[in-house]
């Protein structure tokens, strides 16, 4: 089959559409990176070749990390997203497992209201809950945000981890009830534990949406201290008119490096988690 | 036999001794709304009330930092009468729907493209979805950049291919800045699309193609009639999902354009933020989000329902 008409046509067939959604993917990530690493002479110079770097320098990186609070911003962005992932998978968690296992008036309405709740776009509640935020005196804290994440993450969560829950077969269960253990026991000791897996997926997306999150934080966290990187970024590398390239496009890659890193070690649970078709685009 | 029937009472006794907690807690119903209690209160509390907070809001005339007056539909009314909330409705209309007709068309090319045999197609996958995993703020200022009006690589790409200079202003002309957000959004949400629909052609069983090529089927026909009904489940739900989140969308435009120039791009949430925040006119900015709500409610219901009966 390696015939030089067969290379040439998979050439055609495959590469040609799959290179071309590969280049239009990674363009902006690569413009991004090259632009971190040339010097201001190069990047307002329009007589340069602009697509390669004719002297790289790790200026902006410096000047990012020295000249803003770009470390204490990621600091706050993980901080934010690890509570705000745990408390949703614990809450999650135990919305699914009655649902997925348990018989009792009223499932299907809770049900419905999880998958409705998952569903409601972030913009319908915001400005209710800006006042909330503020009347509750939690303005500028972390609190606000780890709070309201959940928000959104608690419905999903408990969404996917249903769909996770009932592949389980129920026998283990059924056992350990048989040997007299109580429902909570059976739950804890000897279901949860087989969840390993769908509790990595849900745990991976909720961490990506929190990473993600940006309504919230822009509206909640207006000091410098309190800020995450998506905000921190956008109200504080762009001054009025004044937009410092060099350091925005650091900025964009350095904040870009942990969901991608998750992403990279879990890609296959994230896929899987995708294609169950519970996931928001 | 008369041990036995002694034990028999005293089992059934023991089968019916209510009074335990233990046995009150091991109960289906008791033990699921127990469990469910804490997280139903801080959805109740934190998504029910604010929404329904946010009805209260705008029927009120409520500047931040004071207390609010009760106002009726006047705040719906004032909407009705803005032309800027008109054009902010058809953008809307327009963004979500040449978007999501993008995204589906160019998600089921990227799906058809990735169903075939080749080498590191996993890694290629894996590279695919970056678009959709990275922070929206962050990808979108790295376009803010692309098309900067000075300094912007794609035009000097057009120049170099024989575009008068400058080239287009993508974020000054109120058209281009539309086509902008929307290619935009489409490369964010393409590979969501693409990898979805590409789970879903790797279940249509090969032996249906085959037949369908003994019957003399061509290429175009097998799509048609075999892979597009399908997959036709598939791609509802993808596309509902889509179409809510990208009606409603905000990171984006609030990046890249803040509605300009001269509201050409701005979207439901976009201006109620304005109003809302910018403004400080609380009521009114809820009466705007709240306008979303009908087009919204139509969707989740659907979708709703759709996923239960899967």
């Amino acid at each position: 089959m390696v015939t030089g008409q067969g290379r040439i046509e998979s050439i055609v067939r495959v590469w040609l559409p799959v290179g071309f959604f590969l280049v239009l993917a990674l363009f902006p990530f690569y413009w991004m990176a090259i632009t971190s690493i040339k010097p201001n002479a190069e990047l307002y110079n329009r007589n340069v070749m602009p697509l390669i770097v004719h002297a790289p320098t790790l200026k902006h990186y410096v000047d990012l990390l020295t000249k803003t609070s770009f470390l204490l911003w990621t600091w706050n962005t993980m901080l934010v997203a690890i509570v705000a992932t745990a408390i949703s998978l614990v809450l999650g968690a135990m919305l699914a497992y009655p649902l997925a296992r348990m018989r009792f008036a009223g499932a299907g309405l809770i049900a419905m209201t999880v998958a409705a709740i998952y569903l409601v776009p972030q913009p319908l509640l915001f400005i209710p809950l800006a006042d909330v935020i503020n009347r509750l005196d939690l303005g500028n804290t972390l609190t606000s945000v780890i709070l309201t994440y959940p928000t959104m993450l608690v419905p999903f969560c408990a969404w996917l981890l249903l769909g996770y829950f009932k592949t389980v077969p129920k026998e283990l269960e059924e056992a350990a009830r048989i040997d007299g253990a109580s429902r909570l026991q059976t739950m804890r000791r000897i279901f949860l534990p087989l969840c390993t897996p769908g509790f990595i997926s849900a745990g991976i997306f909720a961490f990506t949406l929190s990473q993600n999150e940006f309504l919230y934080a822009l509206i909640f966290l207006t000091k410098t201290t309190v800020r995450t990187v998506p905000v921190g970024v956008i109200a504080e590398l762009i001054r009025g008119d004044v937009f410092y390239w060099g350091q925005l496009m650091a900025g964009a890659l350095l904040g870009s490096i942990p969901v991608a890193l998750i992403y990279s070690f879990f890609v296959e649970h994230y896929v899987a988690g995708l294609t169950t078709g519970s996931v928001k685009g | 036999m008369t041990a036995a029937s002694e034990r028999l009472p005293a089992l059934a006794q023991a089968a019916h001794r209510p009074a335990s907690l233990g046995a009150l807690l091991d109960r289906e119903s008791v033990f699921s709304w127990l469990m469910m209690a804490l997280p139903l209160a801080f959805l109740a509390a934190l998504v029910g009330y604010p929404f329904l907070y946010g009805i209260l809001l705008s029927l009120q005339d409520r500047p931040v930092a004071r207390v609010g007056t009760f106002v009726g539909l006047k705040n719906f009314l004032t909407d009705l009468r803005d032309p800027i909330f008109w054009q902010v409705a058809i953008n809307t209309f327009v963004y979500t729907g040449v978007a999501t007709a993008l995204k589906m068309v160019g998600g089921l090319g990227l799906a058809l493209a990735m169903n075939q045999h080749f080498r590191m197609k996993n890694l290629v996958r894996a590279l695919l979805l970056l678009p959709f995993i990275v922070p929206t703020v962050l990808s979108t200022v790295a376009w803010m950049w692309m098309l900067d009006p000075a300094f912007s690589v794609v035009n000097r790409l057009l120049v170099a291919l024989g575009w008068p200079r400058p080239g287009p202003s993508w974020l000054g002309n109120p058209a281009l800045a539309m086509v902008s957000i929307i290619v935009i959004n489409t490369w964010r949400g393409l590979p969501f699309y693409g990898i979805t629909l590409l789970a879903g052609l790797q279940t249509v069983p090969p032996e249906l193609y085959e037949a369908a090529t003994i019957d003399g089927a061509g290429g175009w026909q097998r799509f048609r009639f075999v892979t597009l009904p399908l997959l036709r489940p598939i791609i509802l739900i993808v596309t509902l999902f889509s179409v809510i989140f990208t009606f409603a969308d905000f990171q984006l435009v609030y990046v890249l354009t803040h509605g300009g120039p001269q509201n050409a791009t701005n979207l439901f949430a976009t201006y109620a933020f304005d109003i809302a925040m910018g403004a400080g006119q609380l009521g009114l900015g809820a009466s705007i989000a709240l306008a979303m709500l009908p087009a919204l409610a139509l969707l989740i219901v659907a979708l709703t329902i759709y996923m239960r009966r899967n």
